[in-house]
């Protein structure tokens, strides 16, 4: 046991005197992600509700056919602009979102009270300018339905009889629901924080080792190969876990300035939810720093571990790809799945849905029970003569 | 003392040490000799349990390396083939790991590490981190760690090899003195002159077998020959392998 920590105090000390590691495991790993994050999802909301209150701009051919309509289009707050010369390559290449074309015959149809028709020309396929079709599109068909309204009350009929149906629409969702889509992603850059902080580590303290030629010389000391696997997979996690925590504590604090009221959500980011995360998180640092310690004793060299490694980061992608293309009921079953259960929570909790304190302890006692396993293997592997035998 | 009887061990179809006994008394330095690729440094790790033999058993003061491995690492001293320092820590933070390794307390690590920074002279670079190193200066850090529990056997693997004229006439002056404080001193070479300079018994090994174990001067007896070079050729059966 006293080994165990002196192994565990060596690496640590060993490890905070490299600084690519420290910045790489401390302070970029558990910074970079949720910067990164903060940076797209702040731009994303931003330019939704620029769209929703800028005035739109409409290049529009024909102006001149429909006046009234023109002005009607103006008080909602769109802006007429000049038509290109060709619209419909325009809108190809992009150079428009949309173009309006009122054709020269608008005013003898609509005099006529025949349907008069407009062209909107768009590209469904640039979601950008989704937005400003479907503005115009409703500025369109109120004017339609206001002077559709008009002609029924001239001729003495209320307009409320071609509306027999009426949708009211009643979203069940809750401010904290609608940020739990937004931030599904979010526990999958808990996982990897830890992944990534326990990275150099688990490299330096088995490969690297061996790399450097000074196992052998360790493995002549009185000390049984566990105490040294233990005091290994001991730094391991603990620069894990410190990346989770920052990640956690980075996330709260960019999370408060994300412009989320906007939108109508609010995110759980408070003590509650980072102790919460941090529970749920603990074994399963330590399922990584295991999975990661046993990879890179397979590997002959430093370069062979990383590459072992990079494969293997792929791992906890799978359950939180899965979860985004197959959005399925949670289930009970999930919880005692590892890195599922931790998306599963984290999204609850993020969410303000209840996780009950069995679902939390299935999840704990699921992960670390899969880390013992793990742990119990890469002990075996560690027994054997062969680890020791550089080149 | 060191006592070795009929250790196998083979890898997949190459029998790598088939058949080696020898022993290695206190106050003495025994030279393990044999071309490169004879069996030495398996015979070795085998003796500081890195590798379990297939056949065979190691005594070290009378305790059976296979029943005890870590009270027989208890009492050797170690510069294994593979010599790696830790190059973020300093030679001193090297020593000290190791010492804690062993057990020591930090006083007993103190004292230990300060004898023997300045029996191997290497003050000047006892507190700089080992990045950067000379191989001499690497070679007296790893000896300083192995040697920090102050152990009765002392085992060196190729301990000269590397290491300039200067580096190499004090390491063995310094198993010299080892011997004389009355240690187990069991070293393998491949260089002749070496072992005729330093040994008190030779131990000659080819193909993974004992092929002489003498005096020096015994040796040359056997074979008739008048130098030692031209006994190890006659006892070996070639000259491959072998530096002068």
């Amino acid at each position: 046991m006293k080994s165990a920590f002196t192994v565990f105090w060596k690496e640590i000390r060993e490890n905070l005197r490299d600084r690519r590691t420290v910045l790489n495991t401390l302070l970029t790993g558990p910074l970079f992600a949720p910067l990164v994050f903060a940076l797209v999802i702040n731009a994303a909301v931003t330019r939704q509700l620029d769209k929703a209150e800028k005035p739109l701009e409409v290049p529009v051919v024909g102006a001149e056919h429909a006046p009234n309509l023109i002005d009607a289009l103006k008080q909602q707050n769109v802006v007429v602009k000049d038509a290109p010369a060709d619209p419909e390559r325009a809108v190809r290449e992009q150079e428009a979102d949309l173009v309006l074309r009122i054709p020269g015959d608008y005013g003898d149809a609509w005099r006529k009270g025949e349907p008069a028709q407009v062209e909107l020309i768009y590209d469904a396929s640039q979601r950008d300018a989704q937005g400003s079709v479907t503005r115009l599109q409703r500025a369109l068909e109120g004017y339609g339905q206001r002077t559709g309204a008009l002609r029924l009350l001239a001729r003495g009929i209320a307009p409320d009889l071609i509306r027999p149906l009426v949708v009211a629409s009643r979203d069940q969702s809750t401010a904290q629901n609608r940020s739990g889509t937004l931030f599904g992603m979010l526990p999958y850059f808990f996982i990897l924080g830890g992944f990534i902080g326990g990275m150099a580590l688990a490299i330096d303290t088995t490969a690297g080792e061996r790399e450097r030629q000074s196992l052998e010389p360790l493995f002549a000391n009185p000390v049984a190969r566990g105490s040294l696997l233990a005091g290994k997979l001991g730094a391991t996690s603990a620069f894990a876990f410190v990346t989770v925590v920052l990640s956690i504590v980075a996330f709260s604090i960019v999370g408060h300035f994300l412009p989320t009221e906007k939108l109508g959500m609010s995110l759980e980011l408070g003590l509650r939810f980072g102790a919460l995360t941090l529970f749920v998180m603990l074994p399963l640092v330590f399922l990584l720093a295991t999975l990661q310690t046993l990879a890179a004793a397979f590997a002959k060299s430093f370069r062979e571990a990383q590459t072992y490694l990079s494969l293997l980061m792929f791992v906890p992608v799978i359950p939180t790809m899965l979860l985004s293309v197959f959005p399925v009921k949670v289930q009970t079953w999930m919880y005692a799945v590892p890195v599922m259960g931790q998306q599963v929570a984290i999204t609850r909790f993020l969410r303000g849905d209840l996780v009950t304190p069995s679902q939390l302890g299935l999840c704990f006692a699921a992960t670390a029970a899969a880390a013992l396993v793990v742990y119990l293997i890469t002990a075996r592997i560690y027994e054997s003569e062969r680890l020791a035998i550089s080149g | 003392m060191i006592e070795v009887s009929n250790l196998h061990k083979s890898f997949g179809k190459v029998k790598a040490v088939d058949g080696v006994s020898f022993a290695a008394r206190d106050g003495e330095i025994t030279g393990l000799l044999g071309p490169n690729g004879a069996g030495k440094t398996t015979t070795l790790r085998m003796l500081y349990t890195l590798m379990t033999p297939d056949q065979g058993t190691v005594r070290v003061d009378g305790i059976d390396a296979a029943s005890d491995p870590l009270a027989v690492r208890r009492r050797l001293g170690v510069l294994p083939d593979a010599r790696g320092l830790y190059k973020r820590l300093t030679a001193r933070e090297n020593i000290a790991y190791f010492g804690r390794l062993q057990g020591l307390d930090e006083s007993t690590i103190r004292a230990r590490s300060d004898a023997a920074i300045q029996a191997l002279e290497m003050e000047d670079i006892a507190d700089r981190r080992t990045e950067g190193f000379s191989q001499g200066q690497r070679v007296k850090t790893a000896i300083a760690r192995a040697l920090v529990h102050d152990p009765k056997n002392v085992i060196l693997d190729e301990p000269t090899n590397g290491l300039d004229v200067m580096a190499t006439r004090a390491m063995r002056t310094f198993m010299h003195r080892l011997k004389d404080e009355g240690r187990c001193v069991l070293f393998s070479s491949h260089i002749m002159q070496e072992v005729a300079a330093l040994c008190d018994r030779i131990v000659v090994i080819a193909h993974g077998r004992v092929v002489a174990d003498e005096s020096p001067a015994q040796l040359l007896a056997q074979t008739g020959k008048a130098s030692l070079e031209d006994a190890f050729v006659e006892i070996i059966g070639s000259e491959e392998g072998l530096a002068a």
